[in-house]
């Protein structure tokens, strides 16, 4: 993968086993987000390949795209929302697109809405929610397609220690669940945390190498 | 692409939830369906114009060819004998329904508006006049001034095509003035609503690329903006439209002999064709959007 002329990611190889729970650590600039982006096709490779449950990202067309995107619930550090409409609409926006129908979705949404304690927020608007909030209504919303991944690019960059555990907590919880779960972030304690209640392998991004880093963190 | 009634109702009524996903925008709304309905506004003179012309152009093509005239200029005596002689001809031409020459009184008639009514004519040499009434094809021009010649040398053949072409070709030339008028109307609709659908599309990246991380499709997130510009362009033309038939009803009533701008307006069925302005507006606002959203959804992941 390359950037501007310049390569960023080179001589990687790494297959993400289902169920799996990683973190993506390096340096700020090494190229995290660059390989998440490349894990949800918002990135093409340069050169090599990418696969994306089984298919060549280079071969998908856009709707092919769209499609593979319900599977992966991505969680981003400054999410961002429709900023017009209530957070339980923002939420369920993934079963609006896909065409589900959101009433006989009605009880799973507030589940889920429970589930990331934002039920007596539901009607309040994204700009009004505190960055807490709005890490965990991005979580719901990437997990309310149940997808296969959840992809996390430091989804606790903007929040206090308490709420990062209690996002740990949810992401471990899904993963429980048979969830595949890739977190980048440069945060140790987040991944010691995570290391006792879970076995979390962490991938390290250094001289545009990804290596798998050992358990002694 | 197919037009199939059923999908365009589909696509007009929507789905209210697609609908709320481009957050609503109150005044470039109004300013889409102000310049929708100026523009069908426009539209409907443009086509009155062009109808009216058209309308202008046949009768005059129609009537004036349909008539012609035999001027016979003779000494005062040979005049009778003259006339006599080119009736009798023209009674053996084929292609002439009926001849007559026209009375003095009939004469004095024509020449009033020029000299008065208290001018003495008979003492003026006035030539004769033959007024010629083809039948069906009409008469070869060229073979009866050849006849005229050769019996009835003081008679002048005048068939009316030396002045009646460049008034039907001046009304024709109206008539496509209000064509390209209607053209050009359409094309700056389309201009007009690209750039709303442009400036609308990249004010709402954000919403675009939030839509696209959820698993939108690009048709899905297109079919949003299609609607809300297609309905808008739709009922401005439409106001635009009543508005433009309510003035061409007001205009003053054509005159029997009146010229094209009292004639400005519709008759019988020509009516029902400024209610198609709305449908095409709503179709070039469709197209138009499509095309913007496509090229801006394509340029990003």
């Amino acid at each position: 993968m390359s950037y501007g002329g310049g390569e960023l990611l080179s001589d990687i190889s790494f297959k993400l086993q289902p169920g799996s729970f990683h973190f993506l650590t390096g340096p700020s600039g090494a190229g995290k987000t660059t390989f998440l982006k490349l894990c949800y096709g918002a990135l093409m490779p340069t050169a090599g390949h990418v696969r994306l449950f089984g298919a060549d990202v280079r071969a998908m067309t856009r709707d092919d795209v769209a499609m593979m995107r319900r599977r992966v619930g991505v969680v981003h550090q400054d999410v961002q929302f429709l900023d017009h409409l209530p957070l339980a609409d923002n939420v369920a926006l993934p079963l609006t697109v896909s065409g589900r129908d959101l009433l006989s979705e009605n009880s799973n949404l507030n589940e889920l809405l429970n589930w990331v304690g934002l039920r007596s927020r539901a009607d309040a608007r994204p700009p009004e929610l505190s960055g807490g909030e709005r890490q965990r209504a991005a979580l719901a919303r990437a997990v309310i397609m149940s997808p296969d991944i959840v992809l996390a690019d430091e989804p606790t960059g903007n929040i206090d220690w308490e709420m990062s555990q209690r996002l740990l907590q949810l992401l471990v919880e899904l993963n429980r669940m048979g969830k595949t779960i890739m977190i980048a972030t440069h945060d140790l304690n987040l991944i010691r945390a995570a290391k006792s209640q879970v076995q979390a392998r962490v991938l390290r991004i250094s001289n545009r190498r990804l290596q798998l880093a050992g358990a002694d963190l | 692409m197919k037009l199939d009634p059923t999908r365009i109702v589909e696509f007009l009524t929507g789905d209210a939830q697609a609908d709320r996903i481009v957050p609503p925008t109150g005044f470039t709304a109004r300013l889409t369906q102000f310049s929708a309905g100026a523009m069908a506004f426009l539209c409907v003179f443009a086509l009155a114009l062009s109808l009216a012309t058209g309308r202008l152009a046949a009768r005059w093509g129609d009537e004036l060819a349909r008539s012609s005239t035999i001027r016979i200029s003779a000494p005062a005596e040979q005049v009778a004998a003259q006339t006599e002689a080119a009736l009798r001809l023209l009674e053996t031409t084929p292609g002439v329904k009926s001849a007559r020459a026209l009375t003095a009184d009939e004469q004095a008639d024509l020449l009033a508006p020029w000299f008065g009514p208290d001018l003495p004519l008979d003492t003026l040499p006035i030539p004769q006049l033959i007024e010629v009434i083809e039948a069906g094809d009409g008469y070869d021009a060229a073979g009866l001034r050849l006849r005229l010649s050769a019996e009835v040398p003081g008679a002048v053949l005048d068939d009316h095509t030396r002045w009646r072409r460049p008034l039907v070709k001046a009304a024709s030339r109206l008539r496509m003035l209000g064509w390209l008028s209607i053209g050009l109307i359409g094309v700056t609709m389309a201009a007009m609503i690209t750039l709303a659908a442009q400036a609308a599309l990249s004010a709402n990246a954000q919403v675009i690329a939030v839509l696209r991380l959820v698993g939108a499709c690009d048709s899905y997130i297109a079919q949003a903006f299609m609607r809300r510009f297609t309905l808008r362009a739709l009922s401005g033309a439409a106001i635009g439209t009543v508005l433009g038939m309510a003035v061409v009803l007001l205009l003053p009533a054509a005159q029997e002999q009146g010229g094209f701008l009292t004639g400005l307006g519709f008759r019988s069925w020509h009516w029902l064709l400024p209610l198609f302005i709305p449908l095409a507006g709503g179709a070039v606002a469709f197209l138009a959007t499509r095309a913007a959203a496509r090229k801006t959804l394509g340029e990003l992941t």
